[in-house]
């Protein structure tokens, strides 16, 4: 059970650093923007028409 | 009104707070649309305030620039370690949604054990097949591809977005064809699946909720059961809209923690969503399972 305990909190340390370690990198990159220029736009395909 | 369906509607509104949208027929086109709201909630509903998280992602693969999105990802894998499921207990719009129309009377629909074991890996086929393989995949010489889960199966995009902007926008009304037949199709077994049984789309067919699943194991904020005080009456499963044999596996990927189980517990042995890992009463962890 310890072990059990020791190995999620490792999981969740490397989980938690991956997913910041993501987040930066995506921003870095530039993604928000692309993923807002999608957005502002009405995604006809998302709706049914494109 | 119970404090769940509070927060699922407070949630909702205050990620589709854009109202004069649905009366112009138009969608908010403010910066806050490059930050992902948790749960499924299509940017184009004209009441969207942030981007639904599934359509992102496709939209940065089929992007010109990117192929795959760490940007999504990474967000996706916070709030999954954060809380997993429970966004789709509490935050999501779609399931709200899904809720209500299981409140119409009508005689509900137990999915029998075996086929609901097999149709629960659907939801894991889309998210692998359409939001992330196909979209990759099939990329054009520019670098530009479709978002295929939104276009061919989403059904929040049809109702949130597609209807709304419809009915407001005479211009978009002249593009109907055979794709939104379609969408409407998907959307009505959907809409009538949901009367009959719970949240069937969160089960069988949600990316989205398929992603958060694989979190519930590991995630921050979880169940935990006391093996001392637990009775194994069985009143937990017993009430688990989601058909979970909770004492067996409080955490089970198919979890939406929405705590009627932890709710229904006669003896407190199920503690709902604790982020310190023991109980407050217990020393011993051998006998406290999560």
């Amino acid at each position: 059970m310890k072990n059990t305990k020791h190995r999620r909190k490792l999981i969740q340390i490397f989980l938690l650093t991956a997913s910041f370690l993501f987040m930066i990198t995506g921003l870095l990159n530039g993604e928000a923007q692309t993923v807002l220029a999608k957005a502002v736009n009405i995604c006809l395909e998302c709706i049914g028409i494109g | 009104m119970d404090k769940r369906k509070l927060v699922q509607a407070l949630f909702a509104f205050a990620t589709n707070a854009h109202v004069q949208g649905f009366y112009h027929g138009a969608i908010y086109r403010g910066k806050l649309k490059s930050a992902c709201v948790p749960g499924l909630n299509c940017y184009s509903c004209p009441g969207a305030l942030g981007s639904c998280p599934i359509g992102a992602m496709q939209a940065v693969e089929g992007s010109t620039e990117y192929g795959f999105s760490m940007y999504v990802t990474g967000f996706l894998v916070f709030v999954g370690l954060l809380v997993g499921r429970f966004v789709c207990g509490w935050l999501c719009p779609f399931g709200l949604i899904q809720e209500l129309l299981h409140k119409l009377p009508a005689r509900k629909i137990k999915v029998p054990k075996k086929a609901d074991n097999i149709l629960k890996w659907v939801k894991y086929l889309i998210l692998l097949i359409f939001v992330i393989f196909l979209p990759i995949l099939t990329a054009d010489k520019f670098g530009i591809s479709t978002p295929w889960f939104c276009k061919y199966i989403c059904p929040a995009g049809t109702l949130e977005g597609g209807i709304p902007l419809l009915l407001a926008n005479r211009p978009l009304r002249q593009a109907i064809g055979f794709l939104f037949s379609w969408k409407l199709l998907i959307l009505a077994l959907v809409i009538l699946s949901s009367i009959l049984i719970f949240r069937p789309f969160c089960r069988y067919l949600c990316p989205l909720g398929a992603f958060y699943g694989i979190f519930n194991p590991v995630s921050i904020r979880r169940y935990q059961i006391e093996r001392s005080k637990c009775t194994k009456c069985g009143l937990c499963s017993a009430h688990c809209r989601m058909d979970i044999d909770v004492c067996k596996n409080p955490n089970s990927p198919e979890c939406i923690r929405c705590g009627e189980c932890v709710k229904a517990c006669p003896t407190g042995a199920l503690t709902g969503m604790a982020i310190r890992p023991e109980p407050q009463d217990s020393r011993c962890n051998d006998k406290i399972a999560d």
